[in-house]
C-alpha cells in the first residue's frame, strides 16, 4: 500500500466521471425519439442515473484538484482533449442495435469496475460504487434483454444486432488497458486493475451473446486513446452542443 | 446545478432518530416536507431524511438521495430550508451524504401503506435480492384492485426510483416503487 498524489487521484476521477458523463449524454439524444414510449422513458432513466454518477464524481474530482472548479465548471469549461472518456461511450447513437450494443458492452464492464471500487481505500469514492452499482445493476438487466430480444429476434433484427456488436468491438478493449496511472492506482487500494476485471465481463458478455444466438466478435485491433485525451471526432460535436450555453453565457443560471 | 457535499460513510445504516427534545421539534416540523414526485410521503417516510442537529438556534439537517441522479433533491433541500427558516431557526445547514447508500427498505411502515393508499404499489422484496439482475419480477399486488396477476412493462418508469407495471384483472397499468 501506498500513498497517491492528489493530480493521480484527479485524473483517475476523470476517467470515471467523464465516461458516465458522456454516456449520459449521448443517451439523452434519445429524449423524444425512442422506438416506443416505454424504452424513450427507458433510456432517459439510465441517463439520469448516470449524469447523476457524473455530478457526484466530478464534484470530488473538482474537491480534490483544490483549484475552486466544481462539477459544472468540469462539465462546461474543458475541452475535447481533457476529455478521459472511453471511446466506446463517445460513439454515435446510430440505430436502436447499436445503442443497446454499446450500452451493453459498457453496462457489463461498468457493473464489475463498480463493484471493485466499492472495497476502495478511498472512502469518497466507494460510497459513489456504492450508489452506481445499485442503478447499474438495472441499466445491465435493461440491455441484456434488448439484445437478446434482437438478437433473437427476426433475421432483420438479428442482423442489425450482429452488425452493431461487430462494429463497437473495437472500442472494447480500452476498458481494460492498464497504465502507469492506474498501475499506481491499484497498488495503493485505491482502484481496481482493469484487467482483473476482464474474466467476469467475459464470462458475462458470452452467456448474453449465446443466449441471444449472436456470435461473439474475434478479438482484432482496438481503438485505445481516450482515457489520455485522444478521442475520435463525435466527441467534438457531443460537447460543442452540451457546452454550448454555459460557453455562450459563461455562469448563466436558471 | 448545486454543488452536493460529499462527507464520509456514516457507522449506522438506520436513520439517527431524535435524541433530544431539540431535535424532536425539527423533526415534527420537517413532516412539512415531501417528496416533490411523491408528496404523500415525508421526507422521514422515505428515508431520506437521515439526522438532525441542534445546537441552540443553528441546525443541521443531514439527507440522502435515492438515486444517484434524482432530480428531487434540490428542491427537497430548498423545502427543508424554507421550513426551519420560517419556525425561526437562524442558520440552516443542508448536508447530503451517499453512504450508506439508500435502499428502500428504508421505507417506514406508515410510508408503504401511504404509498399503495395513492395507487403506487410499494417495494415487494427486501434489497438485498440479487434477482433484479436477470431476476424472476417479485409478485407485485395491484394498488387498484388488489389482484397479484400483473405483469412488468418496464424496469423504468415515471421517475427514477419506480417501474412501470399493468394488471391483468383490471387491465389499469401503475406504478411499482422497485427495489434497490
Amino acid at each position: 500500500m501506498t500513498d497517491i498524489a492528489k493530480d493521480q487521484l484527479f485524473e483517475y476521477l476523470l476517467r470515471l466521471g467523464d465516461s458516465s458523463l458522456i454516456l449520459g449524454q449521448r443517451l439523452s439524444e434519445w429524449c423524444g425519439h425512442g422506438p416506443e414510449l416505454e424504452e424513450d422513458i427507458a433510456l432517459i432513466n439510465i441517463a439520469l442515473d448516470l449524469i447523476g454518477q457524473a455530478r457526484s464524481l466530478l464534484t470530488y474530482a473538482g474537491e480534490v484538484e483544490g483549484r475552486g472548479r466544481d462539477e459544472d465548471g468540469l462539465a462546461f469549461l474543458r475541452d475535447g482533449t481533457d476529455y478521459r472518456n472511453l471511446l466506446l461511450v463517445e460513439q454515435p447513437n446510430q440505430d436502436f442495435a447499436y445503442t443497446i450494443a454499446r450500452q451493453f458492452l459498457f453496462d457489463a464492464f461498468h457493473l464489475e469496475q463498480q463493484r471493485a471500487l466499492m472495497g476502495s481505500r478511498d472512502e469518497t469514492l466507494a460510497a459513489i460504487a456504492g450508489k452506481s452499482v445499485k442503478e447499474v445493476t438495472y441499466h445491465l438487466r435493461h440491455s441484456s434483454e434488448w439484445l437478446v430480444r434482437l438478437g433473437d429476434g427476426t433475421p432483420l433484427s438479428h442482423g442489425k444486432m450482429q452488425t452493431a456488436l461487430d462494429d463497437l468491438w473495437m472500442y472494447s478493449g480500452e476498458m481494460f488497458e492498464m497504465d502507469a496511472l492506474e498501475a499506481a492506482l491499484a497498488e495503493a487500494g485505491v482502484a481496481p486493475d482493469r484487467a482483473a476485471l476482464r474474466p467476469a465481463w467475459e464470462a458475462r458478455v458470452a452467456a448474453v451473446i449465446e443466449e441471444a444466438t449472436l456470435q461473439r466478435p474475434d478479438d482484432g485491433w482496438m481503438q485505445s486513446g481516450g482515457l489520455r485525451g485522444r478521442h475520435s471526432e463525435h466527441l467534438g460535436h457531443i460537447l460543442a452542443e452540451m457546452q454550448h450555453l454555459q460557453r455562450a453565457h459563461p455562469g448563466a443560471q436558471w | 446545478m448545486n454543488a452536493q457535499h460529499l462527507s464520509p460513510v456514516p457507522a449506522a445504516d438506520q436513520a439517527v432518530g431524535p435524541r433530544t427534545p431539540e431535535e424532536a421539534r425539527v423533526w415534527k416540523l420537517l413532516e412539512d416536507v415531501t417528496d416533490p414526485e411523491i408528496p404523500v410521503l415525508t421526507v422521514a417516510d422515505l428515508g431520506v431524511l437521515r439526522e438532525v442537529r441542534v445546537e441552540a438556534e443553528a441546525v443541521e439537517v443531514v439527507i440522502t438521495p435515492t438515486y444517484s441522479g434524482c432530480p428531487a433533491m434540490d428542491t427537497i433541500e430548498s423545502d427543508i430550508r424554507v421550513r426551519l427558516e420560517a419556525a425561526g431557526y437562524a442558520e440552516v445547514e443542508v448536508t447530503t451524504v451517499l453512504a450508506p447508500a439508500w435502499t428502500t427498505d428504508w421505507l417506514s411502515e406508515a410510508g408503504r401503506a401511504k404509498l399503495a393508499a395513492f395507487g403506487i404499489a410499494p417495494p415487494a422484496e427486501a434489497s438485498g435480492s440479487k434477482r433484479a439482475l436477470f431476476g424472476a419480477d417479485p409478485v407485485v399486488a395491484c394498488p387498484h384492485c388488489g389482484a397479484r396477476d400483473t405483469e412488468c412493462v418496464s424496469q423504468f418508469g415515471s421517475t427514477a426510483c419506480k417501474a412501470h407495471y399493468r394488471c391483468r384483472a383490471c387491465l389499469e397499468p401503475f406504478d411499482y416503487f422497485k427495489c434497490i
